[in-house]
């Protein structure tokens, strides 16, 4: 019987944008960016999944992120999570990976009792592959990053195969530890229509908040009560349930800052068209043979 | 005050150094010398003098080497934690990392430690003066790298800490000996195991020396998702067999399964700076171009004329690969005849 809590990620789905996310002023528009659930945390989710299937045990899935990032969440249930919690406070906001570490490692204490923390690689918006590693030295705990396979779990000890330049090694480590895995490690289920049915109405106390508020509910502790009691609150950990030190969070305590952001300037202006026609690139060809590219 | 030191991690790989190390000591060079400071190698391993050794030739002032049995292969918690102390006893200017496995593994657990703020895959490293929120801060480091999809270049800036690391993918800087050596200094620390140290243990090591070396070729011809199937992709080998060049990649390409990682060009895969580059149905997103651009000369081929590659390239034809590559090899075919 092992505990994994595994660390979801909602991502903009940046590898399917054109230059139309760019606005006159140079910022990102985020509004045109369809919000995805980070592929590598899915083969994460994944891995969990498998180790309590073949030993048992109990699958906890976190993201800390804005409340639309609950979407992940219920995402997750429909997986076979068993619980998940929304890490979400204005606190967080604009925090880098440092300042992200540092919050998820509280947050994994507070939950705590664990045996495996499984995350992504890295997420696509960043592709930064730092925050697994530096969650796991705020936890003090090994790691085991770029993992392609769980081989065997016993004695304390999981045996993994994971990736290095130019080939890969087999690794024993001490649990608990932190393990990141790569995108071709496993093939993520399918949510499963059953859990679809169950899940669907999970919501968080800010999505409770919100239905209070447009359908003018009177008794709101009773409706959180309620899907409590149906298995469907997410539960939500904020600045003050961690007591983390604000100082270290989000855009506060983030060390990078963004300095400048330029959009892409092409240089461009020295191309020349070649027609696609046997005679424009044979003329092609002539150059290139006399610069000696050739 | 800081001391304005650099530091550069020497990667080892069963006692040979990787070559991003060298190149990152070539521009922790230059770095150094825009602010008047010492450039320091960190070798970690066991019988690594050597390669401490080498690091002279690339401009070090001094390498610091950290030897012992224990430490012959990479393991994230030993060598973590020399870092960690290391940094922490000399609070050095800047550190600098490759983007490998290993680097990407050691660096983000050092600067978690040492509450570091760390720059992953950067393009570019320059030494200015900035002025941030009405604050002047002398002599950072701007870490500059495409970032969102690749829609933007950002210059990430990390000024209230003491401390300023970067990763940086292989072949992006170039590798350059200097010319007169500094005088070896080696400094050797001892290394004293913990019991952290020894949770994880490697069972088995493979590595299989890769047969692609795309840093090497003169010609290159690269295909991106563009080409739509394995099957078009084939026409690629073709011609790269004809004129003599490599075949390679965009990362999109290399995702939708037609070509393999190591092929890959790009920002989160190979720099290189060929005599001839050949893009097909490649769009040509920063992320692209950022391991590219530097080739000699560049021929875009796609079938959009509105695709960014056709403003970096130098020769663009407007057409469908299934026709034009043919029709390419065809002809060079009959002009050397």
């Amino acid at each position: 019987m092992y505990k994994s809590i595994v660390l979801v990620k909602q991502v903009p789905d940046t590898a399917n944008i054109s230059g139309k996310v760019m606005k006159d002023d140079g910022t990102v528009n985020r509004a045109m960016l369809p919000a995805i659930f980070n592929y590598e945390d899915r083969v994460a989710l994944e891995f969990a999944l498998q180790v309590k299937q073949k030993y048992g045990g109990k699958v906890i899935a976190i993201t800390m992120g804005p409340p639309r990032a609950a979407d992940i969440l219920r995402e997750c249930l429909y997986m076979g999570a068993d619980q998940t919690y929304a890490i979400s406070d204005r606190k967080f906001a604009g925090a880098d990976t440092l300042a992200t570490s540092y919050v998820l490692s509280e947050a994994i204490k507070k939950i705590g009792d664990y045996d495996f923390v499984f995350a992504g690689r890295q997420a696509i918006d960043g592709d930064t592959a730092q925050v697994g590693p530096q969650t796991a030295e705020k936890l003090n705990i090994p790691q085991v990053t770029y993992a392609e396979e769980i081989l065997d779990i016993k004695d304390g000890k999981i045996k993994i195969r994971k990736k290095i330049d130019g080939g890969f090694e087999i690794v024993q480590c001490k649990f608990p530890c932190l393990i990141t895995v790569l995108k071709g490690a496993a093939e993520p289920r399918p949510f499963q229509a059953k859990r679809i049915m169950a899940y669907k109405g999970a919501k968080t106390l800010m999505e409770l908040e919100k239905m209070v508020e447009e359908n003018s509910l009177l008794y709101p502790d009773k409706l959180v009560h309620e899907y409590e009691e149906r298995n469907l609150f997410i539960p939500t950990l904020t600045a003050d349930d961690l007591a983390v030190d604000s100082e270290r969070c989000g855009i506060k305590g983030s060390p990078t800052k963004v300095h400048k952001v330029e959009s892409v300037v092409l240089a461009g202006g020295n191309q020349e068209n070649i027609p696609p026609t046997k005679d424009g690139i044979g003329s092609l060809i002539d150059r290139l043979l006399e610069d000696r590219i050739f | 005050m800081h001391n304005n030191e650099v530091w550069v991690f020497i990667e080892q790989r069963n006692g040979k150094p990787a070559d991003v190390s060298f190149e990152l000591l070539s521009k922790g060079r230059k770095l150094a010398d825009s602010m008047k400071g010492q450039l320091k190698a960190i070798v970690i391993g066991h019988e690594a003098k050597g390669i401490a050794k080498e690091t002279f030739k690339y401009g070090a002032n001094e390498a610091v080497l950290v030897d012992h049995p224990d430490l012959k292969l990479f393991r994230t918690m030993p060598y973590s934690r020399i870092m960690n102390e290391l940094i922490k006893k000399h609070t050095p200017r800047i550190v600098l990392f490759g983007a490998t496995v290993y680097g990407r593994d050691l660096a983000p657990r050092v600067a978690s430690n040492t509450k570091s703020g760390l720059t992953a895959d950067c393009t570019d490293l320059k030494i200015s003066d900035v002025k941030y929120l009405g604050k002047d801060y002398p002599q950072l480091l701007l870490q500059i790298r495409p970032a969102f999809g690749g829609n933007i270049v950002a210059t990430i800036i990390t000024p209230d800490v003491p401390v300023q690391m970067a990763t940086v993918r292989e072949g992006v800087m170039e590798m350059h000996p200097v010319e007169k050596p500094h005088k070896e200094k080696i400094t050797e620390v001892p290394y004293n195991p913990i019991d952290i140290d020894g949770l994880l243990e490697i069972i088995e090591q493979q590595r299989e020396e890769s047969k692609v070396n795309l840093k090497a070729a003169p010609i290159i011809v690269a295909g991106g998702y563009g080409l739509g199937s394995k099957e078009n992709f084939k026409l690629l080998h073709d011609l790269a067999h004809v004129i003599g060049g490599e075949v390679a990649g965009s990362r999109a390409a290399v995702d939708a399964g037609f070509v393999t990682s190591e092929r890959q060009v790009g920002q989160t895969g190979v720099t290189v700076r060929p005599k001839l580059y050949i893009a097909v149905g490649i769009s040509g997103a920063i992320q692209h171009r950022a391991g590219m651009q530097e080739a000699k000369k560049i021929i875009a081929i796609n079938t959009d004329p509105d695709a960014p590659i056709f403003d970096i390239c130098h020769y663009g034809i407007v057409g469908d690969a299934a026709q034009v590559i043919p029709m390419f090899i065809e002809t060079y075919k009959n002009k050397l005849k």
